[in-house]
């Protein structure tokens, strides 16, 4: 059992999913069980762990994409204006033909082509990603207003807001997006080579070409999935607000993506990388906005909790740390040896 | 050994890395006022770490340095450039971004009243300490504007000018030809005479007893012993460092059992008039079925350009290569690894290993990528192929998942090799691949290269090392200017006429 717990701490997941189940733990004995009341009402879940997990949904799905995409050593900054691009698009055409299949086909093949689009910049045009995903960031408000012709567009569906609001054996319907996608792509990094060379590529992009790797296709493939992702991220969002905000929808959401993924462990300078420990680390930055928000303290904290968080995660991270952590439990280890 | 004299005495020196590693186990070493002292050993004999203990850049564990018989515990390079120790890496430590004289200014620039850069005053006084060193460029150029050699010789002219007392030079030659290391020997003995103590890390036999004074030889992490240069014959070092008798491995590889086959084989790949990008000019080559062809020439005359084009990493831009008379175009590396051709690059740490990654995920790659992303190699024939390359190449680890990174040069580079075997080419393309490798891994490769072409594959052998080509080749082909200048086969490969026609000299 010992060896079992040893192999599992091994993991990257491992961490991040103890912390977030340590924040909750924190939830449940400050607020005496309330946290972790669920209710039933019409055969469905209601409470905070459902509100994680639903709210997390897009944070998840984000996060999914951002850790292939910081394993190659670039980022995505582009992925909330793409967000709301994905809105736009799918409540106009709900308004306009009240075609549920069609909006959602149309606006996962936008966050497709914006995708490329980036892929496109960084793996052929050999823009640094930073740069070459900002163009979108900046345009990409200015696209989806154009489609809303700068309006805030509503809709009235019962089929568009299940996206969001909808329950399938009383769980929320974007947890299952989630499993669906998420699920699909862990399969796809690991029951395939692409996953070794994406490492590959990430820690030493020049000795993957001369070993064969196709580098160029690698970053296409995932910036698309990163946008595409997005885009599926953007429908959740404004099925829940039952509508297209192209100012607010995605807002500084990249930022969250990047910092879970940071939280996941996965090193952002490019190389080894873990999906499910990206999103115990989305959940972990959605537990803590829940966690503030029920205990009833000001959401301006939440940022500052945020910035703690990430102070530590750099700290554990810098070599220069974790050579002294090293260097102490070395020493620590001789002295049990010797006496 | 008068005491006055004696600059640097390091003794009962050791170094633990975690608690199985014993990089250095009770080394000593002493460096003289005026002398040249050459530190060899095989890979992880434990020069690199003596060095890095001694420069401050990793903490000993136990022993004393004394410096001018004062103990120092440098805690930094930086600490250790101060109280006089002056290091020279072998991969150069410098900024390409800036420029020469920035670089050698670097962190102790001259400045103002008001702490202002004197731009002026960097530029002039560079370009004047660079004239010591018979090297005459633009200083406000860039680094990257340079060859590597150059290159090294702006690091040791910046380590040279921080007033040292010791001068650590770490593997200095292997990126120099031969003029620009006569070039350096010149300030070596210059620095020698003014009482500087110089450290010396070499491969290079030759340039051990063209050089040193004194010897002082590791072997796994132990002391061997100092010796006196002139006193120490060749085979006799050579059996000290690899703890055996040198003629067991120097019969081992010998490409007279070749000979027969050569001229005989089988044709497999030929280039007519290929032009590169920019690069090699007019070439034509044949290559047959357990051949391996040498290719030489001085850095930069085209036989990594050669290498290049034949695996699909530069694009030609007229002519065309034939595998088994088959005309073919190489857009990517992979489509040349598909077609059973392997190359084993230059530049093993930037264009070879994943530093990263495990042996085992090294090894695989290339396999992987020939046989596509969607055949993936289960963990159980990677870990077979891991295996039995490592023994097959006698590589020196604990087991497959150690990081690439944490080996040795010498068995970094063998994982490559393995990396290419795995693949089974039918062609094999070495870009010096035993440069900064110990001598006994050396010949295990060179014996490896010659046993793979009895087994019929093709090899294009290219190093600026002309007797390891002697040893592997019997055909060879010499290039100057991004030209063939010169073929050379059986009887008629000598030391002089690569020289000759490598210099320019008649073609015959």
């Amino acid at each position: 059992m010992k060896y079992n717990i040893n192999k599992l701490s091994q993991k990257q997941a491992f961490w991040p999913a103890v912390i977030f189940l340590a924040i909750l733990l924190f939830n449940l004995i400050v607020t005496q069980g309330v946290f972790f009341r669920l209710s039933i009402v019409d055969g469905h879940l209601y409470g905070s762990l459902i509100d994680i997990f639903r709210n997390g949904s897009k944070l998840m799905l984000l996060a999914a994409g951002m850790t292939m995409v910081l394993a190659t050593g670039g980022t995505d900054i582009s992925v909330g204006s793409v967000m709301a691009i994905s809105g736009a698009i799918a409540c106009s055409i709900v308004k306009a033909v009240d075609n549920v299949a069609l909006a959602i086909v149309s606006a996962i093949l936008a966050g497709l082509i914006c995708g490329f689009w980036n892929g496109f910049l960084v793996a052929k045009i050999k823009i640094q990603p930073i740069v070459a995903t900002m163009i979108l960031l900046v345009a990409g408000r200015g696209i989806a207003q154009l489609i809303t012709s700068g309006k805030i567009v509503t809709v009235t569906s019962d089929a568009y807001y299940f996206i969001n609001g909808g329950y399938i054996l009383g769980l929320p319907f974007p947890l299952f997006i989630v499993i669906f996608l998420v699920g699909l792509l862990v399969l796809f990094v690991g029951q395939t080579a692409f996953g070794l060379f994406l490492e590959a590529v990430g820690i030493n992009p020049r000795a993957s070409k001369f070993a064969g790797i196709k580098v160029d296709h690698m970053l296409l493939v995932i910036y698309t999935i990163s946008g595409t992702f997005a885009a599926v991220a953007g429908l959740i969002e404004s099925s829940g607000i039952k509508g297209a905000d192209c100012n607010n929808a995605g807002l500084n959401i990249e930022m969250d993506a990047i910092l879970a993924v940071a939280i996941g462990g996965t090193n952002l300078m490019g190389g080894r990388f873990s999906i499910p420990a990206s999103v115990a680390g989305a959940l972990i930055v959605q537990s803590i906005t829940t966690t503030v928000l029920t205990q009833g303290v000001p959401a301006a904290y939440i940022r500052v909790l945020k910035a703690i968080l990430i102070v530590v995660i750099c700290l554990s991270q810098a070599p220069a740390f974790k050579e002294k952590l090293a260097a102490k439990r070395a020493a620590k280890s001789r002295k049990a040896v010797n006496g | 050994m008068s005491s006055e004299k004696r600059l640097l005495n390091a003794a009962h020196i050791s170094k633990f890395y975690g608690k199985a590693v014993i990089a250095l186990d009770d080394v000593q070493f002493d460096l003289k006022k005026g002398e040249i002292h050459a530190l060899l050993g095989e890979n992880g004999a434990g020069k690199s770490t003596l060095i890095k203990v001694l420069t401050g850049v990793e903490e000993r564990d136990g022993g004393t340095v004394l410096l001018n018989d004062r103990e120092v515990h440098p805690k930094s390079t930086q600490e250790a450039q101060n109280i006089g120790i002056s290091t020279v890496y072998q991969e150069v430590n410098l900024c390409p971004n800036l420029s020469v004289a920035e670089n050698i200014y670097i962190g102790r620039e001259p400045r103002n009243k008001i702490g202002k850069i004197n731009w002026k005053k960097i530029n002039v006084n560079a370009k004047k300490l660079l004239k010591r060193f018979n090297l005459d460029i633009n200083v406000s150029k860039n680094l990257d504007n340079y060859s590597v050699a150059v290159q090294q010789m702006v690091a040791i002219a910046r380590a040279c000018d921080v007033d040292a007392k010791v001068l650590i030079l770490d593997e200095p030659t292997s990126s120099l030809s031969a003029v620009e290391v006569e070039k350096l020997f010149e300030i070596m003995r210059k620095l020698r005479e003014s009482g500087m103590g110089i450290v010396f890390v070499t491969h290079f036999l030759d340039q051990v007893y063209e050089v040193s004074d004194r010897i002082t030889v590791l072997r796994n992490g132990q002391y061997v012993g100092s010796y006196h240069t002139e006193e120490l014959p060749r085979v006799e070092l050579v059996a000290k460092m690899i703890g055996k008798d040198y003629a067991s491995l120097n019969e081992s590889a010998v490409a007279g059992q070749l000979e027969e086959k050569a001229g005989k084989q089988e044709e497999l790949i030929a280039l007519t008039g290929v032009n590169g990008p920019g690069t090699i000019q007019d070439f034509n080559l044949k290559i047959g079925k357990g051949e391996v062809l040498g290719l030489s020439g001085l850095l930069g005359s085209g036989r990594s350009e050669t290498a290049r084009v034949l695996f699909g990493i530069d694009h030609i831009e007229s002519g065309s290569i034939f595998i088994k008379k088959e005309k073919v175009h190489f857009k990517h590396s992979l489509d040349a690894i598909r077609r059973g051709i392997a190359f084993c690059p230059e530049n093993r740490k930037t264009e070879g290993i994943i530093g990263e990654l495990s042996i085992r995920d090294n090894i695989v790659l290339a396999l992987q990528t020939k046989r596509g992303m969607f055949h993936k190699i289960s963990n159980k024939e990677a870990q077979e192929l891991a295996d039995k390359y490592i023994e097959r190449l006698a590589i020196k680890t604990p087991d497959a998942d150690q990081l690439i990174k944490n080996l040795s040069g010498g068995n970094q580079q063998k994982v490559i090799l393995a990396r290419w075997l795995a693949t089974e080419p039918e062609f094999l393309m070495l870009d010096e691949p035993t440069r900064g490798i110990d001598i006994g891994t050396k010949a295990e490769i060179q014996k490896i290269v010659i046993q793979l072409a009895g087994e019929g594959m093709a090899v294009l052998f290219i190093s600026s090392e002309i007797d390891e080509m002697f040893r592997c080749c019997r055909r060879m082909v010499v290039l100057r200017d991004m030209k063939q200048a010169g073929t050379l086969s059986g009887k008629e490969i000598s030391e002089e006429a690569v020289m000759r026609i490598m210099a320019g000299g008649e073609d015959e």
